[in-house]
């Protein structure tokens, strides 16, 4: 790839700084040797020129300054002195110091270029050069306001010989910007006396850019001789008094001196459509009449757009304007489901075409009103890099805080209920996580502990990672107290996944002591509520003594989930699809086989499963072949038996009301298609609930 | 079909870095150490383009450049000349013997692809 080149010029570049020392040392001998001189100037030539080919822009302009000098020298305006050889030298192995750090490392040092250079300058008495200054001024002048030019461009009939397409220079042109051209072909003679290599035709451009004059110009920058090229300002937009100047037809064509003023009074006197009289009258063909109409029409296209641009760039809305319209599109989403599953069950092409539109029109609307409730989550980001200031200047430790994917949006709700979790698992990085100074720096670490933050889209979902490099989990001590408070039997083996799971427990923490920050035990378990309030899953993984990251999984939006829509009896219920691993069978035998525990066998891997008709107490006939919803939350696998497992739902969130607040295992209901109701599951809370009967 | 360029210099390195970043782009590359082995490479073949250096042993960019015009197959071709100098005088020497524009060395990939874009279209 492209480093090839850029590796070939560094050996050529290390080739030729090694000469460059042997050069200024013998210089140092033979000042006034000129040969010597010219070799040092060549060598610094060459890697100016070959390292901005390359990329190496950095090296380009410092080698750039100590060429100039030299080129002083060679022309006999500076003598070579000790210190000029000295500053030299250091100059060259400032190039190798950028050379070696070229490839992704810190960079050289800044200081250091900038002190050689003011010495060399001072050496040969100039001033700061003003180029930096100018290079800035013309850059502000590329950003300027939208402004329409008028260009005629009229190529030299030879313009062919030289391999110059017009056409392409025209194209260049559209891509600056909202442009017209018309072709003026007045020129072209009859057929016979036409010769086929010479260019008759000349265009007039109306273009609206706001790259400035000087890249239309640009554009002409090989056919600037062979060219008769005029380019105008025709339309400025006043901001002041919000007026602009846009012309009458006869006055453009004045102002392109296609007709005089005389002709042009002498026209309106008649008060007829002055295009028509004008041609009628013989003053200027069809050509420029239509011409001139292109600019009008495009000085009020233009016009028009950056009015409506103006009144439609942002609106502020109350969020709850937004929380009926999400509300509603949801209602629709439901009927909509309602139609399509009556639409299917008759046979009527023209219902079911209906039927298809309105779902495609409704799941579009539905994912534009969800958007309208994004927000980037930066702003909660910039909040946390306070915190992290804040914290660790009260504990003593030196930590620097890195963020990532500040663009990735989330649902408004979300976001807010987001902070509180995110601010305790960051002061739990900073207190339990990122050591002191010197202990890192006795471990051999640098003194400086990293927090990053980062936040990135997966799916339906969000993954928002904190991760820090500070001393990591201690197993054994999660282990100890695990047992300690009886969570886990003594000789329990656990994977490291569920070991880590268990710092989400009430109570638990391994901090030896309690400080303002963190470390009274409550707060994981809180965290951990939260998350699941959010329908998130929280994960944590941890290499001791090389640190900790933990994994925040969030769903998009709150209001409508993709799920799985099971029955068991004649009821209905609904499993987020994003918690569900697999389907599996379950029949009586294999029931027999577990001999009353309720674990299955997938693939010589034990599952325990949850049978939800036992749970719910649903009366009724269990069916012979039943179905494991294996599901999987937080690394744990757990399966839901259900009678029949229906298939995939897109679901609008309804809460229970007040009444089923405390129903234990339902996070929420929906209304199907045929109006019947179903019911969310909450996943990780049925598995707690069972968890906690069981020991 | 991939536009073939040619791109005659004596510089292996440049070469390379032409070829490479032509390439890159979309485009079929043929390439010549100098004016004379561009000359006969241009007779046996058509090409879309040509990018030339001016300074080469055996015969020089100029001289490529009206040698080229005179063949019939590259006629109305771009032709682009590569000049270490931005001096007018060059540049106008080349335009002259036919040349459509120029790159000043040195030059970016990234220059040599908006030239590239620019005359070819």
């Amino acid at each position: 790839m492209i480093d090839v080149h850029r590796q070939a010029f560094k050996e050529e570049a290390y080739e030729l700084l090694s000469e460059l020392e042997s050069s200024l040392l013998e210089l140092e001998e033979r000042p006034d040797d000129s040969d010597l001189i010219g070799r040092v100037f060549r060598a610094m030539h060459t890697i100016k020129g070959s390292g901005s080919m390359f990329g190496f822009d950095d090296i380009a302009h410092f080698t750039h300054e100590v060429e100039t000098i030299f080129d002083m020298v060679r022309n006999g305006k500076l003598e070579v002195t000790k210190t000029l050889v000295n500053l030299t030298l250091s100059a060259r192995d400032q190039i190798k110091s950028m050379l070696d750090n070229s490839d992704g490392g810190g960079g050289a040092d800044l200081a250091e270029s900038g002190r050689i250079i003011a010495g060399l300058r001072a050496l040969a008495s100039i001033e700061a050069p003003v180029a930096a200054r100018v290079e800035a001024k013309a850059k502000s002048a590329a950003t300027e306001a939208r402004i329409t030019y008028r260009v005629r461009f009229q190529p030299n009939p030879d313009i062919f010989s030289c391999g110059s397409n017009p056409l392409n220079l025209l194209a260049e042109l559209r891509d600056l910007g909202p442009c017209n051209v018309v072709a003026q072909t007045a020129a072209l003679p009859a057929l016979e006396d036409m010769d086929p290599e010479l260019c008759y035709i000349l265009w007039d451009v109306v273009l609206t850019t706001d790259q400035g004059l000087n890249a239309i110009r640009d554009v002409f920058i090989f056919v600037e001789d062979d060219c008769v090229l005029s380019i105008d300002m025709i339309a400025e937009y006043d901001e002041a008094s919000g007026q602009e100047n846009h012309q009458k037809l006869g006055e453009i064509m004045r102002d392109r001196g296609d007709i005089s003023a005389e002709e042009m009074a002498a026209v309106l006197a008649k008060q007829r459509r002055f295009g028509e009289l004008a041609v009628a009258n013989g003053l200027v063909t069809e050509d420029k009449v239509e011409s001139a109409l292109v600019e009008q029409r495009h000085v009020q296209a233009v016009r028009q757009e950056k009015q409506n641009a103006d009144a439609g760039n942002s609106i502020r809305v109350p969020a709850e304007r937004l929380d009926v319209l999400v509300n509603l599109v949801g209602e629709l989403v439901t009927v909509q489901a309602r139609l399509s599953q009556t639409a299917a069950g008759r046979a009527d092409a023209e219902l079911v075409a209906i039927a298809e539109e309105v779902e495609r029109l409704t799941g579009e609307l539905r994912d534009s009103a969800l958007n309208i409730r994004m927000l980037p989550i930066g702003s909660t980001f910039s909040k946390f890099k306070r915190l992290v200031r804040d914290l660790s200047g009260e504990l003593g430790k030196e930590i620097e805080m890195t963020t990532d994917g500040a663009e990735t949006e989330l649902d408004k709700t979300v976001i807010e209920r987001l902070n509180d979790p995110l601010v305790h698992l960051i002061r739990n990085s900073i207190d339990h996580g990122v050591e002191l100074p010197e202990t890192r720096v006795a471990a051999g670490k640098p003194r400086f502990g990293t927090v990053h933050l980062s936040a990135v889209h997966s799916g339906d979902s969000v993954l928002i990672t904190i991760k820090d490099d500070g001393a990591g989990l201690d197993k054994e001590a999660i282990r100890a107290k695990a047992v300690e408070r009886g969570l886990i039997s003594a000789s329990a083996e656990l994977p490291e996944k569920e070991l880590f799971a268990l710092i989400f427990a009430p109570g638990f923490s391994t901090a030896k002591k309690v400080s303002s920050v963190s470390g009274r035990g409550v707060g994981m378990d809180v965290v951990k509520r939260a998350i699941d309030q959010l329908r998130g899953t929280i994960e944590l993984a941890s290499v001791y003594g090389e640190g900790t990251r933990i994994m925040v999984r969030i769903p998009l939006t709150l209001a409508i989930i993709e799920s799985l829509l099971v029955r068991i009896g004649g009821d209905f219920y609904m499993l987020p699809l994003s918690m569900v691993d697999e389907c599996v069978e379950l029949t009586r035998e294999d029931v027999a086989r577990a001999h009353g525990r309720n674990l299955a066998n997938v693939r010589d891997h034990l599952v325990p499963y949850i049978p939800l008709r036992e749970r719910f107490l649903i009366p009724g006939v269990v069916p012979d072949i039943e179905q494991i919803v294996i599901t999987q939350v937080n690394g744990v696998r757990v399966g839901f038996v259900v009678d029949q497992v229906i298939g995939e739902h897109q679901t609008v969130i309804k809460s229970l009301g007040r009444a089923y607040k405390n129903a234990e295992g339902i996070s929420g209901a929906t209304i199907l298609g045929d109006g019947s109701v179903a019911l969310i599951l909450d996943v990780p809370q049925l598995v707690q609930s069972v968890e906690a009967e069981a020991a | 079909m991939a536009k073939i360029i040619m791109t005659a210099d004596d510089s292996a390195s440049v070469r390379q870095m032409v070829s490479f970043t032509l390439k890159q782009g979309g485009y079929e590359v043929v390439e010549a150490v100098d004016g004379k082995d561009a000359l006969q490479k241009l007779a046996g073949r058509k090409v879309d383009m040509l990018i030339t250096d001016l300074n080469m042993p055996n015969l020089d960019g100029i001289g490529l450049i009206k040698g080229a015009r005179a063949l019939p197959s590259c006629k109305f071709i771009p032709i682009i000349m590569l000049t270490t100098e931005s001096t007018d005088t060059k540049k106008q020497e080349g335009k002259s013997a036919g040349a459509t524009g120029w790159i000043v060395k040195p030059f970016k990939p990234e220059q040599l692809m908006a030239v590239v874009k620019k005359v070819l279209g």
